[in-house]
């Protein structure tokens, strides 16, 4: 049975929901900076059509995606820290899911690193097919894992849920996958546009215009779909103030339209984040004050009353965090600064 | 085979490659660190293109260290769920802290480091390539203070059918992980050490880019020497620690069955689950000299250890002759080569020799941390949890599933980067610019 170990309305509570919020914002990050190199890997194979600018996609993300995975890392962390019981039962819950993730990313983080080291035909055309793979996978399995937590896992009286790999792929978790991917591919054919030239970045102009409407479309039918399939409206109607969330993904695709426009490339890239996270927010609020929302019991939803640490390990990890978040944010600013240009002959190392 | 069997299986392969790749980004961080700091210094080249040669192979290295680290952060929700909502308090604090603390600043200016080649002037890539090696020791705190509390749990009151946090200092201050910090690191300093050795050996013998790899050799053969010595004495007081908070854990590893003052070492043993089947060569008080600084302590033995209550012995024994039998070797391999450093050329047998030894330092490391860990058992957190109760409620099929596409997919990955590792080795410094290929 799950214990209740907060009190509504005590510190520990409102630690709780401080460290609930910080949780979303990390996964929202997460998607945010992660989504690019996955869709740009994902493009990989349809977009690079010479052995340069197979190597420019790798190089387009090759600065960044070793620190973007680090907010997976840390959202994997805090989780387990903030609230232990949703890390272990989240994780084991979704064991092969979670396995295949893994394989996935960790085929691709070499193929940076091994692709071009050898000149032979057959290695590079290996590390390719990983690396679109290991980008697709990744894009495709998160996507699964959210929406299904969004309409909420089959959770037992223990909190553990046994719904297997197969369980997850039921229509709602596809759909969630589906737009997963196509939010990431379109996140990394803006990111294409802001660091490749020539024909490269003139057929990911392409991709992202084409793209839009699909991705508004998408969009569209999923969230009437999750009005159909899931309980996530219900805190809005309770709270209308939180609606405000729903307008960043919208005001996101707007703009990007605007801005692919106006070709303003990194205005455009800029939007796309702005929907990500209000997509990934949107998600979050819905399924508040759950962390694994349980369906058809919602009885065995573990929330944050009964998932969360001591109220010591709480204040001690927001120390923690308030500190160092605002210096990696800065030192993350910096480098993106300095490496996310128009890439030139200098700036090709895989 | 049963859960608990698979996942014991499948996280002790899992940390022991990504361990394979650990300790040369740990040792070599330090070491390209230094070469760039010595080329801002004295402008000279050979300097910074040491920088660039031993960073090549630093990368494929670093890449494999790093997406096999992500599994076992995750290894602990998925395989061991209730261990982490045991611990997880504690425990996961540390390995989120370990993300925020150390883990960015790393995989940031990695990204930095390689691209910056032309971005960044000479001293702020050097400054970079200080935070990385920083970083990577940063993380290296972190996580042994997480394996401190396994090994030693402080800090915490049982409460709310868990495990919860009374005292983060003590937790901080767990001499456990300061003991086992300053013997990994140095262990890892080296084997960068050795490593280099090994490498500029190789080339010496072939009389390639003979100043390059002197300048080399010299380099490693001073931090070996240096830290092959500092991490044998460390170790003793280590196992001193160790032996009072784990004292089966110091019988499994001495092989020693019958508690006693004056307690011998045996030289020669041939250890068995229900005892020796062979022991000679003893030197008297010898282990209880080592264990306890005190020829008189005495030791308590297995025979005094309820069955359920011992660690596997063979594994445990294995894993600590073995590190010691190779901490003896080090010390003296290094000696030679750092007194010999200026006219190595003229020691053909020596330089023939060194490229093999390479991997001792790293079976060194493996071995100790089976010794840390097989010896720790019956327990995940040393006399409070036991590891039969830690495991998650999952199926065999599905653990059955991940270890073996684990092992195929680490088996591969591993041969890969070793041979390219090999490979770049052996190429030498004349070749940095990226290679051109024609498109197939
Ligand atoms: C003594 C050092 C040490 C030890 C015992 C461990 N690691 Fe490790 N780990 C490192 C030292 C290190 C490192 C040197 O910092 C690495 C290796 C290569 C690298 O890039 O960073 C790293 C990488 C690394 C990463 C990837 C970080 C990134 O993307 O930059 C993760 C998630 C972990 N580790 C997690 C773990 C866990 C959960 C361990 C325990 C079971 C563990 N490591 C043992
Ligand atoms: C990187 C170096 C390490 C190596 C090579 C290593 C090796 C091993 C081995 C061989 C086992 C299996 C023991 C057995 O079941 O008999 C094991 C288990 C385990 N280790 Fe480690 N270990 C390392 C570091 C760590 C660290 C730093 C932690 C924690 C912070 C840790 C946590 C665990 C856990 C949770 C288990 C599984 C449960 C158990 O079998 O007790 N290990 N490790
Ligand atoms: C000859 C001198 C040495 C002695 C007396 C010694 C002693 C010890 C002891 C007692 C432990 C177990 C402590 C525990 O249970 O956690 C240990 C662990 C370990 N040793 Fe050694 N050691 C020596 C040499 C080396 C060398 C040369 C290396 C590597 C280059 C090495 C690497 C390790 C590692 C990685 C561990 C596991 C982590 C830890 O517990 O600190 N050791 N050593």
């Amino acid at each position: 049975m799950m214990e209740t170990f907060v009190e509504t309305g005590t510190v520990h509570y409102y630690l709780a929901v401080t460290w609930f919020i910080l949780w979303g914002v990390l996964w929202a990050v997460y998607f945010i900076l992660d989504g690019f190199d996955l869709g740009a890997g994902t493009l990989h194979p349809f977009l690079a059509k010479t052995e340069e600018e197979k190597r420019a996609i790798l190089n387009a993300t090759g600065p960044f995606w070793d620190g973007n995975e680090v907010w997976l890392i840390t959202a994997g962390g805090v989780t387990f820290a903030a609230f232990p019981y949703a890390y272990a039962q989240m994780f084991s819950g979704l064991y092969t899911a979670l396995w295949l993730l893994l394989f996935a990313l960790i085929v691709r983080g070499v193929s940076f690193e091994f692709r071009s080291k050898v000149e032979s035909v057959a290695w590079r055309k290996t590390w390719d097919i990983c690396h679109a793979v290991g980008s697709f996978l990744p894009a495709l399995l998160l996507g699964v894992a959210f929406a299904n937590i969004f309409r909420g896992l089959p959770l037992d009286e223990t909190g553990f849920s046994q719904a297997g790999l197969f369980g997850l792929l039921n229509p709602y978790g596809l759909a969630g996958g589906v737009l997963f991917v196509i939010i990431f591919v379109m996140h990394g054919a803006l990111w294409l546009c802001i660091r490749t030239t020539g024909d490269l970045r003139g057929r990911a102009e392409n991709v992202a215009v084409k793209l839009w409407p699909v991705q508004v479309v998408l969009t569209v039918l999923f969230l009437a779909y999750t009005a159909v399939e899931t309980q996530l409206f219900s805190n809005f109607f309770l709270y209308p103030a939180l609606f405000v969330i729903l307008a960043l993904p919208v005001a996101g695709l707007v703009l990007m339209r605007v801005y692919m426009g106006a070709r303003k490339w990194w205005m455009a890239w800029g939007a796309s984040c702005m929907y990500i996270g209000g997509t990934t927010m949107f998600g979050v609020a819905g399924i508040f004050p759950a962390i694994i929302p349980s369906n058809p019991n919602p009885g065995n939803s573990l929330t944050i009353m009964n998932s969360a640490s001591s109220p010591l390990t709480l204040s001690i990890m927001l120390g923690v965090v308030l500190v160092f978040l605002p210096v990696i944010i800065g030192y993350q600013f910096w480098a993106y600064k300095t490496f996310a240009t128009p890439m030139g002959e200098g700036d090709i190392h895989y | 085979m049963d859960v608990l069997m698979l996942s014991r299986l499948q996280f002790a392969a899992a940390t022991m490659f990504h361990f394979l790749f650990v300790p040369l980004t740990l040792g070599l961080s330090v070491l390209i660190a230094c070469m760039e700091t010595a080329y801002v210094r004295t402008g000279n080249k050979t300097y910074q293109k040491m920088a660039k040669f031993w960073g090549k192979i630093f990368l494929v290295n670093f890449a494999l260290g790093v997406v096999t680290g992500i599994t076992l952060e995750f290894q602990f929700g998925t395989n061991w769920s209730r261990y982490s909502s045991f611990v997880g308090d504690i425990f996961g604090s540390l390995l989120a802290i370990e993300a925020t603390a150390a883990f960015f600043l790393e995989s940031t200016f990695i990204g930095v480091w390689h691209f910056g080649w032309e971005k960044l002037s000479a001293k702020a890539h050097a400054i970079v390539a200080w935070l990385i090696a920083l970083a990577s020791n940063l993380s290296a705190i972190w996580i042994l203070l997480a394996n401190g509390f396994m090994q030693d749990p402080t800090g915490y009151i049982i409460r709310n059918g868990r495990a919860e946090l009374t005292d983060f200092i003590a937790v901080l201050t767990n001499p456990f992980g300061w003991y086992q910090f300053f013997h990994v690191i140095p262990g890892a300093l080296c084997l960068g050490g050795f490593f280099v050795m090994g490498v500029a050996a190789w080339h010496l013998l072939r009389e390639s880019n003979v100043e390059f790899f002197q300048k080399s050799f010299a380099i490693g053969a001073g931090v070996a020497l240096v830290f092959s010595v500092f991490t044998a004495v460390e170790g003793h007081f280590h196992g001193n620690h160790m032996s009072q908070v784990q004292p089966a854990k110091l019988a499994a590893m001495e092989s020693h069955w019958e508690t006693q003052r004056n307690a011998p070492l045996y030289l020669l043993v041939i250890p068995g689950e229900d005892g020796n089947l062979v022991e000679a060569l003893p030197i008297p008080g010898a282990l209880s000299f080592l264990a306890y600084n005190d020829v008189n302590a005495e030791v308590k033995g297995l025979n005094d250890i309820p069955k359920e209550d011992r660690p596997p012995i063979v594994l445990t024994f294995l894993g600590f002759r073995i590190m010691v039998g190779i901490g003896t070797v080090l010390p003296m391999l290094a000696l030679f080569g750092w007194v010999m450093r200026n006219k190595i050329k003229q020691y053909p047998l020596y330089l023939k020799i060194l490229p093999w030894c390479i991997p001792l330092p790293y079976i060194a490391m493996q071995a100790g941390w089976v010794l840390a860990e097989v010896g720790r058992q019956p327990w995940i957190v040393y006399g409070l949890m036991r590891t039969s109760d830690a495991v998650s409620p999952v199926t065999t099929g599905t653990v059955a599933f991940s270890f073996i596409l684990m092992c195929l997919l680490y088996t591969l990955l591993g041969a890969a980067g070793i041979w390219l590792m090999v490979r770049l080795a052996k190429k030498g410094p004349e070749d940095h610019t990226p290679i051109q290929v024609k498109a197939a």
